[in-house]
């Protein structure tokens, strides 16, 4: 039983992290229909940006709690500046373009920033600090379920709600579901439609960042090709809920998470990607519009 | 006395490919004034609105726009929309294009937009700008739910009010851009005589607060009841103008409503 409940854990860790991606891509294609496939690679800047502030920090010998916050802080505003970026020099100038063609653009993206990270930190697996130390308090459980699972799952609950608030009840959030339901009708009632865009991918980003300064504590290493894997994970979760749908990405991640984590420790951990891929291929098969998305009605 | 003079459009043309929808069109209104373009089913009407609003750019032609409180004046060609919007034309649609998936309030608090300015480090931080601000649209989005008669219907879903009720909620977020031109394409479409009277009596009210409102409609009746002046167009072209009596009895108008003149008298 507490095998079981191991898994279930850390399946909820992992679909928590999951979901931190999956709600740039779900939120993106909301906003403009186009599957981000450079989010991944943010993600992976965002990790590389704490890694990079976390090392520097933990030198000049500052407290652990300090250093969490500065370097989250820190991720979530580089790997903005680079979700903004890119969705500036690479999706604006396509937007009246066929579909395809901002699609293409985000791979060359993708491929783009996994190659100048490669260059600027070679392709080694460079060991990340510790970040989440283990509390004495986490003791009796401790081996069911890690300090660090805590934190994660503490840390994406406040996360996701603070974004359904924001999305929710704020003048931007009604903005960005405005720009959603219909851009030119948004436009007409006066809503930079730029502006909202731009906010999606910035929000979309600082989240990205957070989950891949989680992740890579937890893990402890981190090189230039993590955020290829995660974002075809976070991907297909977002596809499992129905993209486009923010509560739809929560779930989908957490059902991912869950099914991976129970097929690595009942059968193989060979088998995790086969696990979530067949998932994939399964759900767009018999729900192509994922599990809380809405079923596409075209326009007569 | 003639009102101060807030749009003025000249020579406007639009072609798409080798189809010319409008053709060297001139219109003006004036403030407090409710203006009618009518005119066949493909005359061009909606497509001056889209040219209006920024949705279309004109091939050709000016649109001048003078705020009445301000006196500034601006030219609308090549704006984009919510820029337009920011100047204060609002408009509403031949189909009825509500954000369904919001609620009432939220669907009028959304025209607010463009009139508060909180961003995202608003959203997280929350300071007292902001929640002044977002109470302040709260407020006045109420203020606009009673003038057209919605307040009560305030938290439920726009996709579930009646027809009616969703054009006059159309109206509703409209204003709540605070605009001094209103556009309104075919707002009695589909409306039972209960609804078009009552949204007569709306549209009065608005002008009477100092909007100028330009109207696209085929209800005759109301047209000829509501509006100060008539514009007639057909094939992209303007063929009258004039005060409802005279566009009555205008023969350009009544051959393009009713084909050639039976009697042809004058043959």
């Amino acid at each position: 039983m507490d095998y079981f409940i191991e898994l279930f854990c850390s399946g909820l860790t992992r679909g928590s992290i999951y979901a931190l991606i999956a709600l740039g891509y779900t939120m993106v294609y909301g906003i403009i229909g186009l599957i981000n496939f450079a989010h991944g690679e943010i993600y992976m800047i965002g990790a590389f940006t704490s890694f990079i502030v976390a090392t520097v920090l933990s030198i000049y010998g500052f407290p652990l709690a300090a250093i969490v916050v500065v370097a989250g802080v820190a991720a979530a505003i580089w790997s903005s500046a680079y979700g903004y970026t890119v969705e500036k020099i690479a999706y604006k100038p396509l937007r009246h373009a066929p579909r395809l063609a901002p699609l293409i653009s985000a791979i060359g993206m993708s491929i783009l920033l996994q190659n100048y990270v490669l260059l600027a930190q070679t392709s080694d697996f460079l060991p990340f600090p510790e970040l989440i130390p283990e509390f004495a308090f986490m003791e009796p459980i401790a081996h069911i379920i890690g300090s660090s699972d805590i934190v994660i799952l503490l840390t994406t609950t406040v996360v996701m709600l603070a974004l359904t608030f924001l999305i929710k009840f704020t003048r931007i959030g009604k903005a960005m579901r405005a720009t959603a339901q219909d851009r030119t009708m948004a436009l007409l009632v006066g809503i930079n439609v730029d502006r909202v865009i731009s906010a999606t991918f910035i929000i979309g980003s600082a989240l990205a960042a957070i989950g891949g300064l989680l992740i890579a504590s937890h893990i402890g290493q981190i090189n230039f090709a993590i955020g290829f894997i995660a974002g075809i994970k976070a991907f297909t979760a977002a596809v499992l809920g129905g993209i486009g749908s923010i509560p739809g990405a929560v779930l989908g991640s957490l059902i991912l998470g869950l099914t991976e984590s129970f097929a690595t420790g009942y059968i193989s951990s060979d088998y995790e990607d086969v696990f979530a891929f067949s998932l994939l291929v399964l759900i767009l098969i018999f729900k192509p519009s994922g599990l809380l998305g809405k079923a596409e009605t075209k326009k007569v | 006395m003639m009102n101060k003079l807030i749009l003025e459009v000249s020579g406007l043309t639009m072609d798409f490919g080798g189809i010319r929808a409008l053709d060297r069109l001139d219109l003006d209104v004036r403030s407090k004034e409710i203006v009618a373009l009518i005119g066949p089913n493909g005359a061009g009407k909606t497509t001056f609105f889209n040219c209006l609003t920024g949705i279309y750019l004109p091939s050709n032609g000016d649109i001048r726009l003078v705020s009445p409180q301000t006196g500034k004046e601006s030219r609308l060609n090549g704006l984009k929309p919510n820029k337009i919007t920011e100047k204060g034309v609002a408009r509403t649609f031949q189909n009825i294009r509500l954000f369904s998936q919001m609620t009432v309030l939220e669907n009028v608090m959304i025209g607010r937009h463009c009139r508060t300015s909180s961003l995202i480090l608003g959203a997280i931080f929350r300071g007292r700008k902001t929640r002044k601000e977002e109470q302040e649209t709260i407020d006045k989005s109420y203020e606009i739910l009673e003038k057209v008669g919605l307040a009560e219907q305030a938290n439920e879903f726009a996709s579930n009010l009646s027809y009616g009720a969703q054009r006059r909620l159309e109206i509703g977020r409209a204003l709540a851009t605070e605009p001094f031109l209103l556009l309104l394409d075919e707002p009695a479409a589909g409306m039972n005589p209960q609804e078009t009277a009552d949204l007569v009596s709306l549209i009065l009210q608005i002008r009477d607060e100092d909007h100028a409102i330009l109207l696209i409609e085929h209800d005759m009746k109301l047209v000829m009841t509501l509006s100060d002046r008539i514009f007639v167009m057909d094939y992209g072209e303007k063929i009258a103008q004039g005060t409802p009596a005279e566009i009555r009895v205008n023969r350009a108008v009544i051959k393009a409503y009713l084909g050639e003149d039976v009697e042809s008298d004058n043959a």
